[in-house]
Formats: structure tokens, C-alpha cells, sequence
């Protein structure tokens, strides 16, 4: 061969320090001030969303008025009304991180397993980063079914399900969201969400049960059986992924739908995910551990990365020129809240996601070079993990937040809290095991990965 | 049409021609082309071949499709006979990006495809040069143009052998 290459050892083993711990509870702890404060200040009336406390009430009736003109163009009785606080904001905010985070950590699953069942080796070399992803899953998924239960945070985040709305006796009674009882009714709901997040996660822990005992013992069986749940974890996923972006997305503007939407947000999940993987693998390759993985593996990730970029533009793209071409009522409100929407606050995040979502990663990733330069697949990374964010924050915050949204301290510090976390769950599970799945039958293929 | 000699060098072994490529081109000889049955990673950098421009042609046909699409959606909706489509305008910007993108696509991919069979020569009427029946089986085989190289033919011959050839044969055409 042309290159030789130096393989370094496969027995490596991460060493998740007491100080870097301590860096990420730290960091957790600014997160949860940034909030106290930024919750602070918008109470005072100092800095925050306009007409909050105080002060500028036309301003606040403005807004009122321009969410109450998209309402009514959905066929939305005006007596909902807003009724979002800062209160709303916040629980709004811890859940569209949960929803982020949650994909993120889904997605290291979802990874392994197409991966596995393409019989692909090239990633090999890094397998144990996305394996290591699912373990902050369950975080996520126990703050979401909190936030569903406890009925006055289902009622900030579902307007589906406020008392009465689906009775034809009551003056709530909404007859578009009525029709819609027969999978948005509570039992359903909450028995749906567990299937999904106890499925993914019981489906993870044998995958990786299976990559630990082919750690120890070096059986082929082992690879065969992590593929049969791989299988498993597919189909499931090919379905649940659709209807855990209805679900956890799409029902929190209730009258609208799109058959676009699951594809949509698999799709930001995905590359969000692979952009995720991508910042891991590189940081610690920076700190010289996985120096096995080689520039064409790194290649090979950044083009997925820019792959999905493209495919998340075409499928946002689609289902905008759809809205547009129609132009039905009901369905343009969507995007109607989203650019022009309570005095334009969400004007910013949604172009700002279309940017770092598909003009950044476009320019940035397409040549070889860059796909093979740590600086700029690093910021790409950045780019595609913020902008994704933003891309969350635009599905989740006119919904809920209506007029109180906003980008300030509390958006930064419950991100801050999520991201450490996150950060220290899938570090401590790195650290649990060898940093190179060492039997694989493919690692040698993995480590001479040459394109 | 005058013939051109060629040395063929035939080699076993996968790893023996990449060796070779290096040792023969490190003795200053100039290598017409390496022949394999399959595809060896590394090969091309080991014969000094620089890389492919597909690109350009890509983006030149790419930017013609996008130019015809905008131009093509502008004249016959906008501007020959325009159409009201929904009570929208004549030239609203989202419904041209399908066309745009489709002629775009469509067009640097088949001019693509018409540079790289010009490029290679490749053509229903073309006819292969196959130097050794045995590279679609299991040799490998390194041709060198005479006429291309200083040296003389005992010279590369012998180049040939020394770097683990296992034949050496003359081939005119």
C-alpha cells in the first residue's frame, strides 16, 4: 500500500478526570444562575421581551394583536388567547432542549445501527463516541414525560390539551382540534411516548452490551446479534421518528400539520447528531486519544454531514414551497407566526437557522480540503449544532412561548445546563469502556480506511 | 498511423507494482499508465497523477443550468404570456428554485459525464488498447512508451526486472 500507516494500540482508555467533572457541573450551575437571573431581570422590567412588566402595554397589545389576526385565519377562537408569562418561556425553553437533546442522543443509535446493517467498517474506528450518546437519553425523556404530566406545564406546551376543547358542550370546544382526538387523546399520548423512549433505549443497551462482550470475548456472535438489533432498531425508528416529530413537535401547533414534518425533523436531528459526533471525535483526537481515526474517516463523517445539511435544506425547502404554492389559510400560519408573526421576534431564528443550516455547511464543507482540515470541520460542527438549535427554537418557541419569546439569558443558561450534561453523561459513559471497539471485525478496516 | 513501442513490465502482486511505480519513476523513467484488475488505493499519488478537475466542468455546466432555468421560468412566465398563478407574482421567487435546481443538476451532471468520456476517449467506436490479456484475471502490468523516455529498451527492461517484475514484454500498436 501506498500509505503506511502507524497503527497506534486499540487499547486505549478514557480518563474523564475529577476536574473535567467538576468543569461540567460548573457549568450546569451558570446555566441554572444565567436563568435565575435572565428570569430576574425580565420581572423587573429591565431587560426582556417588550411589555412584559410594565410600562409598554401597546406594545404587548400589538403583539397580541398580530397573533390574534394569525389565529383567527386558522379558524381559532379568540378567547385562547395568548396567556404565555415568563413562566411559559422558561418551561418553554426546557422543552425544546429536551426535544434537541433527546435527537442528539437517539441519533448515536440510529448511526450505529444503518451502520452496522450497510455492514459498513469505515467507522469503526469511532464507533464508541455515537455508542456512547444514548446513555443522556434518558434524561431528556424523563423531563419531557415531567413536563407532560404535571397538567399545568401539558397545558403551557398542548394547547390540545387544555379541558373541554375536544367537548361540543363546552364554549372550548374547537371542532378542527376535536377531529383530531383519535391520536391526540391523553392515554395514547402518554403510552406513545414511553413505547418510543423505552423501545430506543432498551434497543441501546443491547447494542452495546453486545459491543462490550466483543470487547471481551472477540466472538463474531456478537456482531451478528448487535446487527439483528440494529435491524430492530431500524424499523422501529422508520416509524417512530415520524411519529415522535408529530408528537413532540407538530402537536404543539395543533390545528396545523404537514406531511413533511417527520422527514424534517429526522433530518435536523440527524445532522445535528452527526455534527455532534463529529465535535466529540475531533476534541478528543485534540486531546490525543482516537488517534486511529484517520482523515478519511473524518472525510467520510464530513460529507455525511454535509450530505444531510443539503438534504435538511431540500425537505425544509419542500415542504415551504408546498405552503406557498397552496396558499391555504390554515397551513400558511405556520409560517406566518414564524416570519411576521407577534411583532417579528422569530424572524431571526428562522433565517438565522436557514444560514447556518444550509449556506454555511454548503460553502464550508463542499471542498475535499475542508472535509479534512480539523479548523474548519470544527466550525462547521459549531455552525450546524447551533443552527439546529435554531431551527428547534423556531419549531418549538411560537407555539408556546408566543409573544414572551425571545433570546436572551434564560435561552443561554438552560442551553448551557443541556449541554453539560450531555457533555458529562456521554464523557463518563466513554470513559466505561475501551475507546476502540476493539474486536469489531472491521476495526482493522477502520484503522486503513483510505479513500 | 505510426506504431509505439511499449515495454510491459508484468507483476503478481499488488503490493510489488506500487513498489515498482516509486522505484521505476525513481530512476528518472517516465510510466505510460498502470493496468489492474481492480482498483488499488493509493496508486494514482504513487504515479504522480495530479488530481482530477471534475469540478470545473461541474461548476461551468452547473452555473449554465441555473442561468437557462432563470432565464427559461422568467421568459415564459414573466415576460412572453404572463401567467397568474394563485394571485401571486409573476416571477414569485420559491417557485423557480425546482426548475433552477432540476436544469442545474441535470445539466453538470451529463456535462460531467460528456468531459470525462471525451477525456478518456471513450466512445461506442472506440477501440481498447489492452496490452496484456491477463489484467482482467490476475497480473498487474506497468506499460512504458519507448519513444516518451530517454533511456534505452534494455535500460527500462531491466529497470522493470530489477524492481520485481516477473516478465518483461514488447508490445507494438
Amino acid at each position: 500500500m501506498a500509505h503506511k500507516h502507524e497503527i497506534t494500540s486499540v487499547e486505549e482508555t478514557f480518563d474523564f478526570s475529577p476536574e473535567l467533572k467538576k468543569k461540567f457541573l460548573i457549568g450546569g450551575v451558570i446555566g441554572l444562575v444565567l436563568i435565575a437571573i435572565g428570569a430576574f431581570l425580565i420581572n423587573a422590567g429591565i431587560w426582556g421581551p417588550e411589555g412584559f412588566a410594565g410600562g409598554a402595554h401597546e406594545a404587548a397589545a400589538h403583539g397580541a394583536e398580530a397573533a390574534g389576526h394569525g389565529a383567527e385565519a386558522a379558524g381559532h377562537g379568540e378567547e385562547h388567547g395568548s396567556g404565555a408569562t415568563l413562566l411559559t418561556r422558561i418551561i418553554a425553553n426546557i422543552w425544546m432542549n429536551s426535544v434537541y437533546f433527546l435527537g442528539i442522543s437517539v441519533i448515536g443509535v440510529f448511526f450505529i445501527s444503518y451502520n452496522y446493517v450497510a455492514k459498513a467498517g469505515w467507522y469503526t474506528s469511532f464507533k464508541r463516541v455515537p455508542e456512547a450518546f444514548p446513555a443522556f437519553m434518558i434524561i431528556p425523556a424523563a423531563i419531557i414525560l415531567v413536563l407532560f404530566l404535571v397538567p399545568s406545564t401539558r397545558h403551557m406546551i398542548m394547547h390540545w390539551t387544555h379541558d373541554g376543547i375536544m367537548d361540543p358542550a363546552s364554549h372550548h370546544y374547537d371542532k378542527i382540534i376535536a377531529s383530531k382526538e383519535w391520536w391526540l387523546n391523553m392515554p395514547f399520548y402518554i403510552v406513545r411516548l414511553v413505547v418510543y423512549f423505552v423501545v430506543w433505549y432498551y434497543l441501546w443497551t443491547q447494542i452495546r452490551k453486545n459491543s462490550l462482550l466483543e470487547d471481551a470475548h472477540g466472538d463474531i456472535e456478537y456482531y451478528h446479534k448487535s446487527r439483528l438489533y440494529a435491524k430492530y432498531f431500524l424499523v422501529f425508528f422508520a416509524v417512530t421518528s415520524s411519529t415522535v416529530a408529530w408528537d413532540l413537535s407538530m402537536a404543539i401547533d395543533t390545528h396545523w400539520f404537514s406531511t413533511m414534518f417527520g422527514w424534517y425533523h429526522l433530518a435536523s436531528w440527524h445532522v445535528a447528531g452527526l455534527a455532534a459526533i463529529m465535535l466529540v471525535v475531533l476534541t478528543l483526537k485534540s486531546k490525543g486519544y482516537l488517534s486511529g481515526v484517520n482523515d478519511s474517516a473524518l472525510q467520510d463523517l464530513g460529507k455525511l454531514m454535509f450530505g444531510f445539511s443539503i438534504f435538511w435544506t431540500y425537505v425544509w425547502f419542500d415542504q415551504y414551497l408546498l405552503i406557498f404554492y397552496a396558499n391555504l389559510p390554515e397551513e400558511t400560519i405556520y409560517f406566518r407566526e414564524r416570519i411576521s408573526g407577534y411583532g417579528g421576534r422569530y424572524f431571526a431564528p428562522f433565517m438565522i437557522s436557514l444560514v447556518l443550516n444550509f449556506i454555511f455547511p454548503l460553502l464550508v464543507l463542499m471542498a475535499r480540503g475542508s472535509k479534512r482540515n480539523y479548523t474548519l470541520l470544527k466550525l462547521a460542527s459549531w455552525a450546524i449544532l447551533i443552527g439546529h438549535w435554531f431551527d428547534f427554537y423556531q419549531m418549538h418557541m411560537p407555539g408556546i412561548a408566543k409573544d414572551q419569546g425571545g433570546i436572551g439569558l434564560i435561552e443561554w443558561g438552560t442551553t448551557a445546563v443541556f449541554v453539560c450534561g450531555f457533555a458529562y453523561v456521554v464523557l463518563n459513559q466513554l470513559s466505561k469502556a475501551n475507546m476502540y471497539a476493539k474486536n469489531h471485525p472491521f476495526i482493522e478496516e477502520s484503522l486503513h480506511h483510505d479513500i | 498511423m505510426a506504431h509505439k513501442k511499449y515495454i510491459l513490465g508484468v507483476f503478481d502482486d499488488e503490493e510489488e507494482v506500487m513498489h515498482a511505480v516509486s522505484d521505476v519513476r525513481g530512476q528518472g523513467v517516465k510510466i505510460h499508465e498502470v493496468y489492474s484488475p481492480f482498483p488499488i488505493h493509493g496508486l494514482d499519488q504513487a504515479l504522480g497523477y495530479p488530481r482530477a478537475r471534475m469540478g470545473v466542468p461541474a461548476f461551468l455546466f452547473g452555473i449554465t443550468g441555473t442561468t437557462l432555468a432563470f432565464l427559461l421560468t422568467f421568459w415564459t412566465l414573466g415576460w412572453d404570456w404572463p401567467m397568474n398563478i394563485g394571485g401571486k407574482n409573476f416571477i414569485p421567487f420559491p417557485t423557480n428554485i425546482p426548475i433552477v435546481f432540476e436544469l442545474t443538476v441535470l445539466l453538470a451532471s451529463y456535462g460531467m459525464s460528456f468531459v470525462f468520456f471525451g477525456m478518456e476517449g471513450l466512445s461506442p467506436v472506440a477501440k481498447p488498447v489492452i496490452f496484456d490479456k491477463r489484467i482482467t484475471d490476475d497480473k498487474f502490468v506497468m506499460a512504458i512508451e519507448l519513444s516518451k523516455n530517454s533511456a534505452s529498451e534494455k535500460e527500462i527492461a531491466d529497470a522493470l526486472k530489477g524492481s520485481g517484475a516477473s516478465e518483461v514484454n514488447i508490445k507494438e500498436i
